[in-house]
């Protein structure tokens, strides 16, 4: 790639920070040349959050239908798997998945429910249901 | 005490490599250096491992090793501190700051504040360096970001303890302070050389090394069938990412090296790493070529599997053109 020829295209570095590419100037030595954003980046990133998006909708379904817990919804929201949920929680897997079923999350005490309200830094109110 | 001076650069733990030593007045350790000298140049493409749903691939070696190898390399000795306790870790960084030591620190980007909100993901090897504090806050050299910035002590104790996969546990690395007259510049490049071959040509396994690139295109060829559409774009996606965002100076890698090979001819004037050099900047640009062919999939404009299959056939072609590289790298008789 030569200097000339690094995008320049806006980006989610917007107003925070443009980012540094090697490329070789027109001597054919190799310097730094700061960059926008590539639109191909771009699509990348877009692409993993449209599908966050959609797990997240299928996951309001989900709890419209009372097929899972308000807990499925946050979880995805906070771009958690049930592993990392976990560990910021100190819950088993195994009781994780008990809880995304609507009839036990429904019996949990606040201070079990609190655990997860602290993590996802919402009220426990909130985590009974799904804002959007 | 000596001003520290912010470098920005393309990738973390470069960046924060090549500060340290610099602030630690030892010149010459470019981030191109830092990277070849630390062996950076890398692909693994782990199998049965997913990160956030998607293939789990790597460009470069494994987080933190480019800090210790570049060091030991430069015999330069390193002290690392890990923490179980939160408490103890802001209590060492305090003291280390109250004796006017800068120091590396490991960091989860999901919490990062100054960060845009599309880059925070659950990622725990983020790189930045801590030099100072006001008050409550501390002063914050992240080499991927054009100026400093500030951290409150709230927000650096969540991504400093942040969990999942690579955990920092409130990890602190920095160099020890040295007399700088024996670098031996020259021995470190062959070193970095001779262990960036080895690891990419001999390390057992089709995943792993140079063999990887050509897992991942048989993977590729077969992701449309087994996933479907819609889910093997997103995979192509993730390579995009990991090949061309966190910070990889572009073509995953592949021109960092290229301009470390050109640096290093600095100090070793061997004609044959300007021509490899050239064989990088080669493999890079191929690199960009695939990301802009896999984001056409990404976008619903070339999605049959003959369009799978022509980008796993790229992938193979970059594949022996990183092979023959690397053979020619390793056949250099250093005298």
């Amino acid at each position: 790639m030569k200097t000339n020829e690094i995008p320049q295209d806006e980006s989610a570095l917007k107003n925070f920070t443009k980012e540094v590419c090697y490329a070789k100037n027109s001597d054919g030595n190799y310097e730094t040349v700061l960059s926008k954003g590539w639109d191909v980046k771009k699509d990348a990133l877009d692409a993993a959050w449209d599908d966050i998006e959609i797990q997240k909708e299928k996951a309001i379904i989900a709890f419209n239908k009372g097929v899972k817990s308000p807990l499925y919804f946050h979880m995805l929201n906070n771009l958690m798997d049930t592993s990392l949920l976990a560990q910021y929680s100190g819950y088993w897997k195994f009781t994780i998945n008990r809880h995304m079923k609507p009839a036990v999350f429904n019996k949990l005490k606040d201070n079990k429910l609190k655990v997860y309200a602290d993590l996802f830094k919402i009220s426990i109110q909130d985590l009974k249901e799904i804002k959007i | 005490m000596k001003e520290f001076e912010h470098i920005q650069s393309a990738h973390c733990e470069n960046g924060v490599t090549s500060s340290l030593l610099h602030h630690n007045g030892i010149e010459g350790v470019s981030e191109p250096m830092a990277f070849g000298i630390g062996s950076g140049l890398f692909y693994i493409h782990i199998p049965f491992m997913k990160v956030n749903g998607g293939p789990s691939i790597s460009f470069r070696t494994f987080p933190g090793a480019i800090f210790s190898r570049t060091c030991k390399a430069l015999d330069i000795p390193i002290t690392r501190k890990k923490f179980n306790s939160e408490d103890k870790g802001m209590e060492y960084l305090d003291r280390q700051l109250d004796q006017g030591k800068i120091t590396g620190c490991q960091v989860g980007v999901y919490n990062l504040p100054y960060f845009p909100k599309e880059y925070r993901f659950h990622f725990n090897a983020h790189n930045i360096i801590i030099y100072g504090k006001q008050g409550n806050e501390y002063l914050v050299s992240d080499p991927t970001m054009e100026e400093t910035t500030l951290i409150s002590e709230e927000d650096l104790r969540i991504v400093r303890f942040a969990k999942g996969v690579l955990a920092p546990k409130g990890h602190l690395y920095s160099p020890q302070l040295v007399k700088t007259t024996n670098l031996d510049f020259p021995k470190a490049i062959k070193a970095g050389i001779k262990r960036n071959c080895r690891d990419m040509l001999k390390i057992p396994g089709k995943p792993a090394g140079v063999s990887g690139i050509g897992y991942t295109a048989n993977r590729v060829s077969k992701w449309r069938d087994q996933l479907g559409v819609r889910k093997a774009s997103l995979y192509l996606g993730q390579i995009i990412r990991m090949q061309e965002e966190i910070g990889t100076g572009g073509g995953g890698f592949r021109y960092i090296y290229a301009a470390f090979l050109e640096e290093a001819y600095k100090y070793i004037m061997n004609d044959q790493l300007l021509e490899i050099s050239n064989d990088f900047t080669k493999a890079g640009d191929m690199w960009r070529n695939s990301a802009m062919t896999m984001a056409q999939t990404l976008k619903g404009r070339a999605t049959e599997q003959s369009d799978f299959d022509h980008i796993a056939e790229g992938m193979r072609i970059i594949e022996q053109q990183e092979l023959m590289a690397l053979n020619k790298l390793k056949s250099i008789k250093f005298d």
